[in-house]
């Protein structure tokens, strides 16, 4: 009796003490985490949930928000004006980047490809755009695109006329201006992802479409773009994403002008939040901006659960 | 038909071709630096009359002048604040909330994972607005400090997922052995993990320091005082302010990207991999 008794007290004991050690165990594992999460609850939860309430408030930053319903949101959506152009030219972006910077990146990414001699040498010289900070690109295109002293003005020098004209700084071409600067830096990042993708195929399968007569164009259609599917899909994916949120190289290059005709979404929340303090009316346009971004996340998953093989 | 033989002799004439168009490529992408270079180097005079081609008369005098007019002493200082701050956050507590994730069987890991790859995913411009004001109220606007915790929790995701991902390949038998031996997590942690994940840790480090480096819009949004200006808006400012001395402001660009491309060339293969693997900025 009295030995049971103390083998279960020992047993009781080990239990306890696995117990206590897995809990600490346990603790320890939280502790490591819990900085970043308590950041990422000031930083980002937080204030994103504020932003929803906020939305719904007539607010200038500064002392209490007034709860106005959807007021703000109705003033976005049917009398904004500048908020639709906006939007417009959002969109116009989203097609631009969706298409052109793909395209150059997908054509330099296959004539690189095949290229063994210098191959890194091209990769690093094509990347090197895309480290440089968006002010110094600004500022260099700016200079490079000025009808007085940039290659319009050395083409017409040459006798080539037509091209020297203020791309910055005309309604018609303003937004066209700014997104030819931001494909510059940005096409040479896309095409080291491609290239990575494309390198990953097996050299087999290429093999295999040239025995079989495939010319260049065959190739790419049936080896190359399927093999590299999967990047290519997540791009578009965060390009159409990242094309409501742009803002820096507006802001910079013409600040949304001339007479708004490069306005976008980013930027007029910059003019509401902190040129003309209506705080409450921005948090609203920050919310649809994300809700776009949303919405884009959620057509992709729809089309993949609809068999799409993206 | 006959296949084309394939070996290294058959394709070599084809790819002529190739080197025509990656060479064309090139020009492209590198030849607006070379005429920012170039524009560091001639006298404003000269711009006007030879706005592209390179200088006749190199004026070396325009760096001296460029970083005194631009007040590089203060802004490389509150950049170089601003890049070891935000690499010091990310890399502790990032590093920290990796270990757990992939060593610690941390219960509620896979919430985590989650919760890391939604705040990834929200944009900036959800939370901007309160954040400022909340910011405002409790005195981190206009401080370096304010600006470098935001920049920690933005970076920090990616740090978390691709120094997560490099820990869970290392072999566990020396943190087998260290705990064994009587070490606690935390020993474990900084004598063991750290030293056989530094790669990783540096690939994170110098994108995050990148991003931070080249910042701007948080930057304009953050900080209005002159004097805590970064590199960017510190730029920014100055390039409109010298709208019409377009030597002055090339000089300046110069200064300003001349670390950023030194460290890239020296650690290119690093840089392209961390940034690729990161795959976004925003």
């Amino acid at each position: 009796m009295t030995q049971i008794d103390t083998h279960s007290t020992a047993t009781r004991t080990r239990t306890t003490r696995r117990r206590v050690r897995v809990s600490r165990r346990t603790i320890t594992a939280w502790l490591f985490v819990l900085p970043i999460l308590f950041l990422f609850l000031a930083v980002v939860i937080g204030p994103s949930i504020a932003a929803i309430y906020y939305s719904l408030t007539d607010w200038s930053g500064i002392g209490s928000a007034r709860f106005i319903g959807l007021e703000n949101y109705q003033r976005l959506f049917f009398e904004d004006s500048s908020f639709r152009r906006a939007f417009f030219n959002n969109i116009s972006w989203m097609a631009i980047f969706l298409t052109v910077p793909v395209i150059l990146a997908l054509f330099a990414a296959s004539v690189l490809a095949p290229v063994k001699r210098g191959g890194m040498l091209f990769r690093t010289a094509l990347f090197i755009p895309y480290v440089l900070p968006t002010v110094v690109v600004a500022q260099t295109w700016r200079i490079l695109l000025s009808p007085t002293q940039g290659v319009g003005a050395l083409l017409a020098d040459m006798g080539i006329g037509g091209f020297d004209r203020a791309y910055l700084g005309q309604t018609a071409t303003a937004l066209y201006a700014i997104a030819f600067v931001n494909n510059w830096q940005w096409w040479g990042f896309l095409m080291v992802l491609f290239l990575a993708a494309m390198q990953n195929i097996p050299a087999e399968l290429f093999d295999a479409a040239r025995i079989d007569g495939a010319n260049r164009w065959q190739e790419f259609r049936y080896v190359t773009v399927p093999g590299i599917m999967p990047t290519l899909v997540f791009m578009l994916l965060m390009t159409a994403i990242w094309s409501f949120l742009i803002f820096d190289y507006v802001f910079i290059l013409t600040q949304g002008g001339p007479a708004g005709s490069s306005e976008v979404l980013g930027t007029l929340l910059y003019k509401q939040a902190f040129n003309r303090f209506e705080a409450g009316y921005a948090s609203a346009l920050g919310l649809t901006m994300s809700l776009f971004a949303g919405i884009i996340i959620c057509i992709f998953i729809a089309l993949r659960r609809r068999g799409w093989e993206i | 038909m006959a296949a084309k033989p394939l070996g290294r002799r058959g394709l070599a004439p084809a790819l002529t071709l190739n080197y025509i168009v990656l060479v064309a490529l090139t020009l492209f992408a590198l030849l607006p630096l070379g005429i920012l270079v170039f524009n560091s180097l001639k006298s404003n005079t000269e711009i006007g009359a030879n706005p592209l081609g390179p200088p006749r008369a190199i004026q070396w005098d325009n760096f001296p002048q460029a970083w005194e007019q631009g007040g590089f002493a203060t802004t490389t200082r509150n950049s170089a604040v601003l890049v070891l701050g935000t690499i010091i956050g990310v890399l502790v507590f990032g590093g920290m909330a990796a270990y757990s994730l992939a060593r610690l069987q941390l219960p509620g890991g896979d919430a985590i994972m989650l919760l890391l790859l939604v705040i990834s995913t929200i944009p900036v411009q959800l939370f901007l607005v309160p954040l400022f004001f909340l910011w405002k109220q409790i005195g981190l606007i206009n401080t370096h400090a304010g600006l470098i915790v935001l920049y920690t929790a933005i970076n920090a995701p990616f740090a978390i997922f691709l120094l997560r991902s490099y820990m869970i390949r290392l072999p566990t038998d020396f943190e087998d052995a260290a705990r064994v031996d009587g070490a606690n997590e935390i020993q474990v942690f900084g004598r063991i993990v750290l030293p056989l994940s530094w790669p990783g840790f540096l690939t994170v480090g110098l994108v995050v320091g990148l991003n931070v480096w080249n910042e701007f819009f948080l930057a304009t949004v953050f900080i209005s005082d002159p004097d805590l200006f970064p590199m960017a808006t510190s730029y920014y400012k100055f390039a409109s302010r010298f709208s019409r001395n377009w030597s002055l402001t090339s000089s300046a660009a110069i200064l300003m990207i001349a670390p950023v491309l030194v460290l890239f060339l020296l650690l290119q293969r690093r840089f392209i991999d961390g940034l690729t693997q990161g795959g976004v900025k925003g």
